[in-house]
């Protein structure tokens, strides 16, 4: 089953040539990748799958439908979108924040109810932050800040997930972690999408890999067929080793 | 999360009682309930319904008004420090109002030049700051703020080519007053309205508070939202200028006092900045009539008193 679809989409960073369109199709049960050095557009394409941004040319389509047709609220029922950088202007608490991932559920007179505090109790302690929920969020490390924001997704229960670098901050059993519940979630029929820097990762947790180049350029397909040293030396511009280990690849840079 | 509401709504009817009882001469609480019923002598019910009465009321609608617009506007700019007139309002209102007394015209007239001048710098400051393409939180906030600073400059200026003996009238019209309000009925309309039509789009703003791309990908219609803000919080303050001058301060600590109290939950700070927005403009009022009775000084210089303190404290907790 497709559910989210780029079709023949350009993405728009200003003063770069358009390079190639991207088409490929998402479907559940599949974990994207998308990897590309700094300034290739990453977080771009996520801001743009979401609708957040306007492409330079093409369609995001949810469910064969263009994006640009459906009610922000309707977008936010299916698609979920974890930012990598996030503002606190107000004070506000851990629970308070994870709540808000209801928001594309209620109707506007509607408060949260008893169902939702489940939900948003269940994911925050999913994420190993439920100790911390009447924590304002500004007092927490960037570590437990980046749990609370994918727990506000989680909360959301989106269809589709758009990552935007799940492992920021996090140690190594939280990396582990996230990815495993990321995992989880396509296992379980959604459909997940995410920035990442670190190979390794991307080879042991995803299907399937999106090469994002900065001069425009881009390829995609199983994460077996993209995942090779001729292109991703190619792609950083850095020289790796390869070696195997528990029959996945691990790329380590050449000194 | 009503309960609130409700200890708010019985403080503003204390305030109003003892606003319609204090004054130049006291009104015992007998004669106010007998005045309320329908009897007491001529002078208590002249006194209480004609003059006390719509004060009252009139100070009450201008102090919700503010906050509320306070409230919004610190939501729709992202800042703390926000108030209803940072973005140049009250000095559009302020001209029209003196351009109008110095061409010695009668209260209506200035009033209505008051919210004309306030609609103007509304627009002037949204045209500017939308320029060419996208409008940006910061790049309203600053375009605001530098548009008033111009209003500052040609309030100044008529100030000083204005005749002495003009000059009391316009400078408490410029602190806020009260005593300008000819009938409160429109103000109290405006603001039992804006609450009506804000109220159902308050967790809309709860989501917006956290950025405009993360109220995006929530499924909030971000643009939409905040042209509907801005519009409302400049009839609400055009609104409160035009009934009672440029009152200071209400707009920015009303609100800050709930959140310190109450949380940052637009679904009770909205509602509760307008009743104790309206409590403290009542009780400013109430201070500004009995002070030195039976001359009455400008409500703005009370608020701002009051203000000024509370916003150095704000300031230095901000830091810290």
């Amino acid at each position: 089953m497709k559910t989210l679809q780029a079709d023949q989409l350009v993405i728009d960073i200003p003063g770069r040539p358009s390079g190639q369109a991207l088409d490929f199709a998402v479907e559940a049960g599949q974990v994207w990748g998308v990897l590309g050095p700094n300034g290739a557009g990453k977080s771009t394409l996520l801001h743009t799958l979401a609708g957040l941004r306007a492409p330079r040319s093409g369609a995001v389509r949810l469910d064969g439908q263009a994006l640009t047709r459906l009610k922000r609220k309707r977008v936010a029922q299916q698609l979920g979108l974890v930012f990598q950088e996030r503002q606190d202007g107000f004070p506000a608490t851990v629970l308070e924040t994870a709540l808000i991932g209801r928001h594309p559920w209620l109707s506007p007179w509607q408060m949260e109810g008893a169902d939702d505090l489940a939900l948003a109790h269940q994911a925050l302690q999913q994420l190993d932050v439920l100790e911390l929920q009447d924590r304002l969020v500004s007092t927490l490390s960037g570590g437990e800040r980046q749990r609370v924001a994918i727990a506000t997704t989680l909360t959301q229960a989106p269809q589709t997930w758009l990552v935007d670098e799940p492992t920021n901050h996090l140690d190594l059993h939280h990396q582990v972690a996230v990815m495993n519940l990321l995992a989880n979630q396509a296992a379980s029929g959604r459909a997940v999408i995410m920035c990442l820097h670190d190979l390794n990762l991307a080879a042991r947790w995803c299907s399937h890999v999106l090469l994002l180049y900065p001069d425009g350029e881009a390829c995609w397909g199983p994460a077996a067929d993209m995942l090779v040293p001729a292109a991703l030396e190619r792609l950083y511009g850095q020289r790796l080793l390869t070696v195997a280990v528990d029959g996945a690849p691990v790329f380590v840079p050449v000194r | 999360m009503i309960r609130p509401l409700l200890g708010l709504g019985a403080v503003a009817l204390l305030a109003m009682l003892l606003a319609l009882a204090l004054g130049s001469v006291n009104i015992p609480p007998l004669e106010l309930w007998q005045v309320m019923r329908g009897e007491g002598s001529v002078l208590s019910r002249t006194l209480l319904i004609d003059l006390r009465l719509p004060r009252t009321l009139a100070a009450f609608a201008t102090g919700g008004l503010l906050a509320v617009a306070g409230a919004l506007m610190q939501i729709l700019l992202r800042n703390p420090l926000a108030d209803p007139y940072v973005l140049g309002l009250s000095g559009g209102a302020a001209v029209g109002a003196l351009l109008a007394m110095l061409a010695g015209l009668g209260t209506l007239l200035i009033s209505g030049s008051a919210f004309t001048g306030a609609m103007l710098a509304t627009l002037l400051v949204f045209g500017l700051a939308h320029g060419t393409g996208s409008w940006t939180s910061s790049r309203l906030l600053l375009t605001g703020v530098v548009v008033a600073a111009g209003w500052g400059a040609v309030i100044t200026l008529m100030l000083a080519l204005t005749p002495s003996y003009k000059l009391p009238g316009m400078l408490y019209w410029l602190m806020g007053d009260v005593s300008y309000a000819r009938t409160p009925w429109l103000a109290l309309g405006v603001l039992v309205l804006a609450v009506v039509v804000i109220l159902p789009l308050a967790r809309n703003l709860n989501v917006l508070a956290r950025g405009p791309m993360q109220a995006a990908a929530l499924g909030v219609s971000v643009r939409p939202l905040e042209w509907t803000i801005y519009l409302l919080a400049s009839v609400l303050t055009a609104t409160a200028v035009t009934t009672a001058g440029s009152v200071g301060f209400v707009g920015l600590i009303v609100p800050h006092m709930l959140r310190l109290v109450l949380g940052n939950d637009q679904r009770i700070i909205l509602p509760a900045s307008a009743l104790a927005g309206g409590t403290l403009l009542v009780l400013a009022d109430t201070l500004a009539r009995t002070v030195i009775a039976p001359e009455q000084l400008p409500v703005g210089v009370i608020t701002a008193l009051l203000g000024v303190p509370t916003f150095l404290y704000l300031l230095h907790r901000s830091r810290g």
